[in-house]
């Protein structure tokens, strides 16, 4: 078992003809990943790495029977092209695009609203089951198959934690990039709930940044709801207020959203916090008893 | 990215939100033509900077008499405040702002920003106009009036309605109910098609004229969003940005100065500022956020150098990378040519993880470059700290 992907989930890529749309969308297709289409608008009948290009998310839909989309789509044109694959039919759409301006994911998240269809990111690595799908830019090798399932706000610092796992032979489940903008289609409260009812998941690595307060909303969650071990580390205690720290969503302000606040609630709801980041995967044995 | 009050007050004009007859100035010849030119028994001289706080800093000058404008003028140009916002070097005065003064009745708070738990813009506002309003929200949240815009349809009048009615704006003046609620759709317009992350009028007043004017203005602009915006574009003041920051941006780079004394350069925001964490745990304080981004090559690697070794403050430098799909040792190439262009005069220890990483330390330990290198973020941290010696 696993959350959100698996071996039998069909992947479009939209921007596909791009230099990252087909680097990484070779990759993927590498690890295994069924990727059965490619979306660039006016390049219909091209392949890239042997994945057919189609004009359209709903053209791409009817003819493969996609039903996950990866977006490599530049900033300006990106909002559309994620209500593109809403309008399409697409089910999980994982928006890896950085730079979206804010207001144009405050009408995304509002018109998705309600429907049928999740958002992963945007500004984010993407997903991947260990072994069976991946659907995003990390690393695939340094991954193993295992028990602990992640979810982030951050790329690099992800792959530390999941290097800590798998050195320690611990492996991973699922991995979630929810991703560092301020509005985004998927938070650490949506992803819980799914690695809380799988069996496979013995412990969550719930990774999150300054900024918001959708740690705050997790230790919520967390305190009455999740029975299983969650290990928590929260970069940026030592930023400052009113910078934005690479992430458009990781800022202090007005006081709100400091790394301090976020461990003292996550802290209070059972969650083991981890100040030194190389300390993740040894926090994950202890809790595991192992 | 922040601009000055004179502009957020160009942009309220051009959206139909009132504001006082005023003018950028920036000499007392250009301060006295102004005065000239404006029918008004007080004059307010206002110091332009990117920070609160500046009525308390001497920044802010009232007076009557046309006569004293120059001289206010000369005193204000080219002298350096001192905020709660600046930090201690403050911040030098370059322009200012000449315009009527107001007879004021009443001080409200008004703002609006993307309520981030909610995704839907939202305005905030207050009684208490002229304080900060985190203090409001933090001693009298009752006093804190939300109204979330549902962006689907956008503003609507009974938006309006509630915020002018929660406020009391009936019992103090009703006269400015309409105009407070036409107010409030030409703010919502202005957030949103200028792309904006804040726009703050502290205080909004209503005068003994029963109006209402914008006082004061502050908006600042969703960095990701200024493409699509040639005239906010053209607002950036560099006087107001930190010189290595402005530095990095034509680099493509990621850079927040601070006021320790390791530099550190990363791959990724979340690494950059866990290695930030993790200096501070190994008994040190981070120079600098450095984000090189994901594709880092010789020329990010070369240009993080040199802004780094910029900053007198560094004494050692930190390199953290995990490779994913950027090779650590096309890494361990480009710090090894860098450091060939830049000289290091500092101890640099470099920490590479992740694809090819082997590769990448023995290419490092052969290069001849006076180096540390380390596998493991925690050996890392302490081995710089050692080297520069801990914190002052």
């Amino acid at each position: 078992m696993s959350i959100l992907v698996n071996k039998n989930t069909r992947v479009v890529v939209q921007g596909i003809t791009g230099k990252e749309g087909s680097f990484h969308a070779s990759q993927c297709k590498a690890y295994g990943t069924k990727m059965v289409a490619g979306v660039t608008p006016g390049k219909a009948g091209q392949e890239v790495e042997g994945i057919p290009v189609f004009n359209t998310v709903a053209d791409a839909v009817k003819k493969t029977d996609c039903d996950t989309s990866l977006i490599f789509v530049p900033p300006p044109f990106c909002a559309d092209a994620i209500l593109e694959a809403a309008d399409a039919g697409v089910k999980l759409i994982i928006c890896i695009t950085e730079g979206i301006p804010v207001n144009d994911m405050v009408k995304v998240k509002r018109a998705l609203h309600g429907r049928d269809v999740r958002l992963i990111g945007p500004n984010c690595p993407g997903v991947i089951t260990v072994d069976e799908a991946k659907i995003g830019i990390m690393p695939g090798f340094i991954h193993k198959r295992g028990v602990v399932g992640v979810v982030s706000r951050s790329g690099t610092l992800t792959y530390e934690a999941v290097h800590q796992l798998s050195t320690l032979g611990l492996g991973e489940t699922t991995c979630v990039g929810i991703g560092g903008d301020p509005v985004n289609g998927t938070g650490f409260v949506d992803v819980l709930p799914l690695f809380g009812k799988d069996p496979e998941t013995q412990a969550v690595v719930m990774i999150g940044e300054i900024g918001g307060d959708a740690e705050e909303k997790a230790a919520e969650y967390i305190k009455q709801h999740v029975k299983k071990p969650v290990i928590s580390f929260i970069a940026g205690i030592t930023a400052p207020p009113g910078r934005r720290m690479g992430h458009a969503g990781a800022i202090i302000s007005g006081g709100k959203g400091t790394a301090t606040e976020k461990m003292k609630a996550l802290e209070s709801a059972g969650v083991r916090v981890v100040k030194n980041p190389a300390e993740i995967g040894h926090a994950v044995m202890k809790a595991l008893g192992r | 990215m922040n601009v000055h009050e004179f502009q957020a007050k160009q942009l309220f004009a051009q959206f139909g939100v009132p504001v006082p007859r005023g003018k950028e100035i920036t000499s007392p010849e250009g301060a006295t033509a102004w005065a000239n030119e404006l029918n008004t028994p007080v004059f307010v001289v206002k110091a332009q900077i990117h920070a609160g706080g500046r009525g308390k800093a001497g920044g802010v000058k009232i007076t009557k008499d046309r006569g004293a404008i120059a001289g206010l003028a000369k005193e204000l140009i080219g002298k350096t405040l001192i905020t709660h916002q600046t930090g201690p070097k403050g911040r030098t005065v370059h322009r200012l702002l000449l315009e009527e003064g107001a007879n004021i009745a009443k001080e409200l708070y008004l703002s609006i920003l993307v309520d981030r738990d909610t995704g839907w813009p939202t305005f905030i506002a207050s009684t208490e106009g002229g304080m900060e309003i985190e203090e409001v929200a933090e001693k009298t949240p009752e006093k804190i009036i939300k109204e979330a815009i549902d962006p689907a349809v956008g503003f609507q009048g009974h938006n309006g309605r509630n915020v002018a009615f929660a406020l009391g704006l009936q019992s103090m003046e009703p006269a400015v109910i309409n105009p407070f609620v036409q107010m409030l759709g030409n703010l919502y317009r202005l957030f949103m098609e200028k792309h904006a992350a804040l726009v703050e009028i502290n205080p909004l007043i209503i005068t003994k004229e029963k109006t209402l004017v914008a006082l004061d203005g502050k908006v600042s602009f969703d960095d990701n969003g200024i493409f699509k915006h040639e005239d906010v574009q053209k607002m950036r003041d560099l006087n107001e940005e930190d010189p290595l920051e402005i530095e990095a941006t034509a680099n493509n780079l990621n850079y927040v100065k601070l006021d320790g004394n390791i530099g550190c350069m990363v791959n990724g925001a979340g690494l950059a500022m866990a290695t930030m964490d993790v200096i501070k745990l190994a008994g040190s304080e981070p120079a600098n956020f450095l984000d090189v981004g994901g594709g880092a090559t010789k020329d990010t690697v070369a240009a993080g150098f040199r802004i780094l070794l910029k900053d007198p403050n560094v004494k050692g430098i930190f390199i953290n990378i995990f490779g994913g799909i950027v090779r650590c040792e096309r890494i361990a190439h480009g710090v090894i040519e860098a450091a060939k262009e830049v000289k290091i005069t500092v101890p640099l220890v470099v920490r590479l993880q992740g694809t090819n990483a082997d590769e990448g330390r023995k290419l490092l330990a052969e290069s001849g470059l006076k180096l540390e290198v380390a596998n493991d973020l925690w050996e890392a941290a302490q081995k710089i700290v050692k080297l520069t010696g801990k914190a002052a």
